[in-house]
């Protein structure tokens, strides 16, 4: 009889809502948790390098001067793996959404996603063993022909395992990210709008122009940024590709070239003893933070554009 | 060696992504349990940790020692010389594999002092030949001084026709390429071991210290061994260095001793190892070997690695002791030796080496 009355009195402690919205708030939960560890984890044991000595920091006199080389490296592989992933990404994801005929565009949305579902080691592989032996003749022919851009100074590297291989097997790792969100919003630009831009004669470049790109741009930032953060960290690929020295240029074809914060800390962990760790976890921090900037970044710009449309 | 060195990379990466986790993950070990019957009065359980190039002869050891003692459980975890031996200060572990001796400037010395309760017991457990590798158009055979090595790995010498490089090998035909030489990007005990050669024998072309990190910042860098062989392969003009056992198809340059021009061997590093003196700075029962880079000694070859086993003279529990000295022993044993020969292409140690390292071994007792 009472239990009757609770039930009718109030529907809110239904046993049933109760554990799935707790359930939904612990998942939530969880991940700030997870996230705020890690930066505290990053923080607490990054710490010492601060103050660590060149012994520690592999000769570099403070972390500074130490971490620069390699934000230096992830930024520009990053930043060149975007720059070649973007306008691929975009063709790619028109041709699927606007261009193709059906069938054709299925196939190729799946390859393309079938391309995220390869490990990274693989890639690794094949940037190392077969990608960069064959740019090796285009390398030879940019340091011959072009040495007086700054990009292209040489000398060519003879093994192709250079910061622009890096970033080649880089964009290629992105573009199914970036693909994959620019497809969709593509996709969903209006069709009136669209239909009122061929109305009034435009071609079909003409109207991709007027009403799917204004439309998009918000998502092909965020798209972007999503790939950058990825490029950002990548590891395995890079660690395995790059021939690495701890400089900083911007001569994209030799074989000395910066190394990345993640594919550092990869390669020089396993041999790291005491403050060498510290320093390794506090270029960890330096690539989380830089991370979130980004982050940040990209949803400042979306927002920004959301507005103005 | 590729799943060596996957799994030594995979670790890290995994630690880039979740440091806090794989820092308490990467010693998980391959515990096997074993409830046979023994057929010794040895069992219990062995925990070592250390240098990922021992990981094959530590593999062959571990088999044949379980095998004979089927009570015992041996785990190695290669997580790199310098933190296996930081493991074994901190008491995490029974004992450590290293690819160098432990080191007095670090604090090593004394930090394991501490961890034992008396000095440290240090004994050689295999020697490596480190070969100079080249993927030259058109040369099979290179004999190379190591004033020229030094010369080519610090950029001076620029060509392979250089007149350094004809010196040494006037019947070749030697290209004009570019030579490219390649270098280990990660910390490497190979790399150590080539500097230290290079400043000693390189006769003054080689102006940096012995370390464990390339000193020069340029020119082509590869990740472990198996990057370097696969650098070397692929490159034009190619020249690096490696673990002899490593090598696969690649040709090895033959060096100068004296004055003969001696190519790399298990024998012609044991002989390079008898050679040298015992650093008789440390204290007794640590073996660490004055690598002697300028023998002269008829068939030597002083480009090499010597590994080592690090332990206490004594353990708290008696069994344990008991353990670490019976596969101390079994290591440095003719048998053990022959089995990580087989097993892992390693050279095993000098005779004479061999006996003093057992008179230490032997000495392993509990408090």
């Amino acid at each position: 009889m009472s239990t009757i009355e609770a039930k009718a009195g109030s529907p809110k402690r239904r046993l049933g809502d109760l554990v799935f919205a707790n359930l939904t708030r612990a998942a939530g939960l969880t991940i700030l948790l997870a996230l705020a560890g890690v930066a505290v984890f990053l923080t607490i044991e990054g710490i010492p390098a601060f103050t660590a000595g060149p012994e520690d920091l592999k000769g570099a006199s403070s972390f500074v001067v130490y971490v620069w080389p390699l934000l230096f490296g992830t930024l520009l592989a990053a930043a060149l793996a975007l720059a070649i992933a973007v306008p691929l990404a975009i063709g790619v994801a028109l041709t699927v959404s606007h261009y193709a005929p059906r069938r054709i565009a299925t196939l190729i949305g799946y390859l393309i996603d079938l391309l995220a579902a390869v490990p990274s080691v693989v890639y690794g592989l094949w940037g190392g063993l077969f990608l960069g032996p064959k740019l090796v003749p285009l390398y030879e022919w940019l340091a011959d022909h072009l040495s007086f851009i700054p990009f292209f100074a040489g000398p060519a590297s003879t093994t192709g395992r250079t910061i622009l291989t890096a970033s080649i097997v880089l964009a290629i790792m992105v573009l199914p990210i970036v693909t994959a969100i620019s497809r969709e919003i593509f996709a969903q630009t209006p069709r009136l709008n669209e239909e009122a831009a061929l109305a009034l004669g435009a071609t079909r470049w003409e109207m991709i122009r007027l009403s799917v790109f204004p439309y998009a741009r918000s998502g092909i930032v965020s798209a972007a940024m999503l790939g950058l953060g990825r490029a950002l960290g990548e590891t395995m690929a890079v660690a395995m590709v790059l021939s690495a020295s701890g400089v900083v240029t911007f001569n994209l074809i030799s074989s000395t070239n910066p190394s990345t914060i993640a594919a550092n800390i990869a390669l020089t962990f396993a041999d790291a003893t005491g403050i060498q760790v510290n320093a390794l976890i506090a270029s960890g921090l330096v690539l989380f933070v830089i991370t979130f900037v980004v982050n940040f970044a990209a949803r400042w710009i979306v927002s920004r554009s959301e507005v103005s449309v | 060696m590729n799943r060596t060195s996957l799994r030594r990379i995979a670790a890290p990466s995994a630690a880039a992504l979740a440091l806090g986790f794989a820092l308490s993950a990467c010693g998980a070990g391959n515990e096997t349990d074993n409830a046979s019957s023994g057929s010794s009065d040895l069992s219990g359980k062995l925990d070592g940790s250390g240098s990922s190039a021992q990981e094959s002869a530590m593999d062959a050891w571990r088999a044949g020692f379980q095998k004979a003692n089927s009570g015992v459980t041996i785990n190695y975890d290669p997580a790199g010389s310098g933190a296996g031996v930081e493991k074994f200060n901190a008491g995490g572990v029974d004992f450590a594999g290293s690819d160098a001796a432990l080191d007095p400037e670090k604090g090593e010395v004394d930090a394991a002092k501490k961890r034992c309760g008396a000095d440290a017991i240090e004994v050689p457990n295999y020697v490596s030949p480190i070969a100079v590798v080249f993927n030259v158009e058109g040369v099979d055979k290179l004999n190379l001084a190591p004033k020229t090595i030094a010369g080519i790995f610090a950029g001076k010498i620029k060509t392979w026709d250089d007149a350094a490089i004809k010196a040494d090998n006037p019947d070749a035909k030697l290209p004009s390429t570019k030579i490219d030489p390649v270098h280990r990007s990660d910390e490497s005990g190979t790399t150590k071991n080539f500097t230290d050669y290079l400043e000693k024998a390189g006769d003054g072309a080689w102006t940096y210290p012995a370390d464990k990190v390339w000193p020069i910042k340029s020119g082509e860098g590869a990740n472990q061994t198996s990057g370097m062989i696969s650098a070397v392969g692929g490159g034009k003009g190619t020249v690096g260095y490696a673990d002899l056992s490593q090598v696969g198809d690649l040709k090895a340059a033959s060096i100068k001793v004296g004055d003969a021009w001696t190519p790399p061997s298990a024998e012609g590093a044991a002989k390079a190892v008898e050679a040298s003196p015992l650093d008789d700075s440390r204290p007794e029962g640590d073996m660490a070997v004055k690598i002697d880079r300028t023998t002269t000694a008829a068939g030597a070859y002083p480009l090499m690695l010597t590994s080592y086993l690090i332990a206490c003279p004594t353990y708290d529990d008696k069994a344990k002791a008991a353990l670490v000295k019976g596969f101390l022993t079994y290591v440095i044993s003719e048998e053990g030796q022959q089995e990580a020969a087989d097993n892992a292409g390693s050279a095993p140690i000098p005779a004479s080496f061999a006996e003093k390292a057992k008179t230490i071994v032997d000495s392993i007792s509990a408090k």
